[in-house]
């Protein structure tokens, strides 16, 4: 090796540790700060209190309704971008997108254009009887709203990345396109849909900018634990702290777990036989 | 490219963002306020005023609940002066010794009841807020606006004329509770809340076509006290800056924004 | 019976074949790669459309471009194992093989029962529960054929079914699958680069050149009477073509060719007549020979490749172009001290050549 090769190794790999170390740092400091201002029985205490368990059950229950929304609207839409070319593919990629690069707030002054009483479609709404400002389906609404795009993209590329071969096997054995989406495409795909499913879980779970403006701030109905967190910001830091604890402990425990079901689906095979006798 | 190409390039890259630096360096007079939401119209007329009379000083603002400003600040915010909108905020960063001097109350403002103007609650006195279905929205607890809104809902309900229960019937109809008062104005003026309680300042020559006003009278109005100061640790600037607030034209600018004079005798 | 025509856009050649085969017999496509065989069996399973064609199964059809008739694959009654198999990673062996059942319909006890009797037929019994992944190469063959003719088929499609295999494992299934497919009524269609196994497994032969199919014929028809140079070099058999330029006694002929002057004892019609010779029947000379053999050409040696398995047979590869392959042994090549470049004489008898047009 020249000598400026081997610096280049040497240099190459300390600096990838080097700042591989700092972004973990980066990420890890601020949540270990929360952890240890913490104590087990301010958190015990936390939990007990009924406002705390009002936003932390409002939470789940509206993070799982708008993850559940997600999927049976997104895994057809993901279905077809990964299959499919029409006019106007790019702009629905990109439509699909936005809600991941648009602040949050603005999402949600978005959907009062759109759904709020006076919005587009405000008269019509009301007419059928249904309000989603200041309401718990708000609440879901503007979470579908921001975390369906990482159920999307993922789900998307899972489907994309099936190789062809299986799908044209499965054609020639009477799969119509719709059976051989469910019993090929879907199934070799599930890892990468369910890290989609646990993204947009988590993602739903953390929404703020979007659900206080257009869900608004309520106790009971729309205060989720992002919301609470933010209003003890301003009253009692360290309930602040228990809580956000609780939350970052939800969301770490969800994203772990879709991890490792996507990876317990395909077991890794034993060794194939090799020329064993009989050669068969 | 060429290896010397490569640098060559780089460097002429970085001389933009050398010189972008230095530009703050000429300029390095700042001075920064946080303020209550509510002074967001008033304070930046002045802060302009202050800034032409004083060359190469900029006035950075912070806008907010005042309940989030005293936070910020005791978490270790920079500012200069600090204008809350209630005494209790004041005090709090008082009591946590963030403050360089005594704080002094440079105006007043009347809380009103707004509703947009088409109407879609269908209210035309103060009573009808306690009728079951409408959607009023305030701000939190938290916030000045919002202590003072609930104070006035429980004197109304003193008052004659109105139920005994009234604040408890009004609150029931509250569908949100916001972070500060210009999300409240906000969400009336979107049409979507019936009604919200604001200071009679936040109802601007923008959002008056857009919103109708009902009085709330006087002896049942918390008329809402605010205060200024300068921050411990701040640049003498601040001082300038509360002295052109205090001064015959900052109080000016304040009344013509609907804001009441400090020392209006209270009810 | 089959009969399809089909033209097509391929790249950098134009696909333009006629194939026709029978039921309960193996027709198969043998060339190089690239010549555009695998594509044929995608047209025929229905995988891809030919810009213009048509397939017809009897009295079914299954493509006319010129009527807009197209039926996809999932509407045909075709089976297709593929060159690496495509078995479904996530499902077992047995549930690969009832794969075809289950979209069709049947009753999940109908597809248990027909899934074990083809795992039965096809010695699978033991691994119905493995997945792919667990399995060997001969055995996800068998997995592959069990499930292409799960659904009875009318049309079987081999994408090259043993290229796979490692050479042993090769060996064994060759046998196998020649007895699999010996048993079958239906049509079968199978692909291969190999010329050994288009002669094993063929009951009628297509050779593909670049898009065209340039001879069909059986196994018999084209070792006898090769008509390209391509279909011969498949074969490993030399072939000459030139004009008549004498008629001698009987049905001699001799025939100008770029290689000089050949004389075939047998000969039939025609001005434009091809000539065979097998490598094996050539001998090599360093003088000029005085032998019998009244065909005599002479050139350079290109190449000396050894025969597998144990290289005992030598091929001598003699130029310039059109090359003449003579195949000796070992033992000679070390004797006469042939190497590349020097100049040999290869001689062959009139007696065993045969000429045809």
């Amino acid at each position: 090796m020249t000598r400026r090769s081997s610096w280049l190794e040497a240099g190459g790999r300390i600096g990838t540790l080097v700042l591989a170390a700092l972004l973990g740092a980066l990420l890890a400091l601020p949540l270990a700060g929360i952890v240890l201002r913490v104590t087990p029985s301010a958190l015990l205490q936390q939990l007990a209190e009924p406002t705390v368990r009002q936003s932390l059950w409002l939470s789940l229950e509206t993070s799982l309704a708008a993850t559940v929304v997600s999927l049976v609207l997104g895994l057809p839409m993901a279905a077809l971008l990964a299959t499919r070319e029409f006019p106007g593919k790019r702009a629905v990629e990109v439509l699909m997108d936005l809600p991941m690069v648009i602040p949050p707030t603005v999402a949600g002054f978005a959907l009062l254009m759109a759904f709020g009483r006076a919005g587009l479609l405000g008269k019509s709404f009301s007419a059928l009887g249904i309000t989603l400002p200041f309401t718990t389906a708000g609440v879901v609404v503007a979470q579908v709203f921001m975390s369906v795009p990482f159920l999307v993209g993922a789900a998307r590329a899972g489907f994309a990345a099936v190789e062809p071969r299986y799908l044209d096997a499965a054609a020639t054995l009477r799969a119509g396109e719709v059976y051989g989406f469910l019993r090929v495409r879907l199934p070799l795909a599930l890892p990468s849909v369910i890290a989609g499913i646990g993204m947009c879980w988590a993602r739903a779970l953390g929404e703020f900018g979007a659900t206080i403006t257009f869900a608004g701030n309520m106790a009971g109905s729309t205060r989720t634990v992002p919301l609470d967190v933010y209003l003890l910001l301003q009253e009692n830091l360290d309930s602040a702290a228990t809580l956000s604890l609780i939350l970052v402990v939800m969301a770490a425990v969800l994203l772990a777990g879709m991890r490792q079901a996507g990876l317990g689906l395909f077991a890794p095979p034993r060794a194939p036989r090799s020329a064993q006798a009989p050669a068969r | 490219m060429s290896f010397r190409g490569r640098h060559t390039g780089l460097a002429l890259g970085l001389l933009p963002a050398l010189a972008a630096m230095a530009a703050p360096l000429a300029a390095q007079q700042s001075v920064t306020v946080f303020a209550a939401a509510s002074l967001t119209e008033a304070l930046t007329a002045i802060g302009r005023t202050f800034e032409q009379r004083y060359p190469g000083v900029t006035v950075k603002f912070n806008f907010a609940g005042s309940q989030v400003l005293a936070t910020q600040m005791e978490q270790g915010a920079r500012a200069d002066v600090f204008a809350s909108a209630d005494q209790r905020w004041m005090k709090y960063a008082e009591d946590r010794k963030l403050l360089a001097a005594a704080p002094v109350t440079f105006a007043r403002n009347r809380l009103v009841l707004v509703i947009p103007r088409s109407n879609p609650g269908g209210i035309e006195r103060l009573q009808d807020l306690a009728r079951p279905g409408l959607k009023l929205v305030l701000a939190g607890r938290q916030v000045p606006v919002g202590a003072y809104s609930r104070e006035a809902l429980t004197r109304l309900s003193l008052a004659d004329g109105f139920p005994r229960r009234f604040d408890q019937l009004v609150l029931s109809n509250l569908v949100s509770e916001e972070e500060n008062v210009r999300a409240v104005a906000a969400k009336v003026q979107l049409r979507e809340a019936d009604a919200g309680i604001v200071y009679q300042s936040d109802v601007t020559e923008s959002v008056k076509p857009q919103l109708r006003i009902i009085p709330i009278p006087d002896p049942h109005n918390p008329i809402a006290e605010y205060s200024i100061a300068t921050i411990a640790g701040g640049n003498s600037l601040g001082r300038g800056f509360v002295a052109l607030v205090l001064s015959a034209e900052g109080q000016a600018v304040l009344a013509a924004r609907g804001f009441l004079p400090p020392g209006t005798p209270t009810p | 019976m089959l009969r399809a025509a089909l033209k097509h856009r391929l790249g950098e050649f134009a696909l333009d074949c006629d194939l026709e085969a029978e039921a309960r017999a193996t027709l198969v496509v043998v060339g190089e790669s690239g010549s555009g065989k695998s594509s044929v069996l995608r047209y025929l399973a229905g995988l891809l459309r030919p810009d213009q064609g048509r397939i017809d199964l009897g009295s079914d059809c299954w493509c006319d471009t010129e009527r807009g008739i197209w039926i996809p694959a999932h509407g045909r009654e075709v089976g297709y194992v593929p060159q690496d198999y495509a078995l479904f990673p996530h499902l077992s062996a047995a549930d690969n093989i009832g794969f075809g059942l289950r979209a069709a319909g049947f009753a999940r006890s109908e597809v248990r029962r027909r899934t074990d009797a083809l795992l039965e037929r096809f010695e699978l019994t033991a691994f119905g529960q493995q997945r792919p992944s667990q399995l060997s190469g001969g055995q996800q063959q068998r997995v592959a054929l069990a499930r292409a003719l799960a659904l009875e088929p009318v049309l079987l499609l081999l994408d090259e079914p043993l290229s796979a295999l490692d050479v042993e494992t090769r060996h064994v299934v060759r046998t196998e699958l020649k007895r699999v497919l010996t048993g079958l009524s239906c049509i079968t269609v199978f692909v291969t680069h190999a010329p050994m196994e288009a002669l094993l497994f063929g009951d009628r032969i297509a050779v593909m050149e670049k898009g065209k199919v340039v001879q069909t014929g059986d196994r018999l028809s084209l070792l006898r009477e090769p008509r390209s140079r391509y279909v011969a070099t498949l074969l490993g058999l030399n072939l000459l073509a030139g004009r008549v330029v004498h008629r001698g006694q009987g049905s001699e002929v001799t025939l100008a060719t770029p290689r000089g002057p050949i004389t075939a004892a047998e000969s039939g019609a025609g001005d434009e007549l091809f000539v065979v010779v097998s490598p094996d029947q050539v001998t090599l000379s360093l003088d000029e020979p005085g032998t019998s053999a009244r065909n005599v050409l002479s050139g350079e040696i290109a190449e000396i490749l050894p025969e597998p398995p144990y290289g005992e047979r030598v091929r001598v590869v003699i130029g310039p172009a059109p090359v003449f392959v003579a195949e000796v042994t070992a033992a000679a090549v070390a004797q006469l001290g042939l190497a590349v470049g020097q100049r040999v004489y290869a001689a062959f008898k009139a007696t065993s050549v045969a000429a045809y047009a």
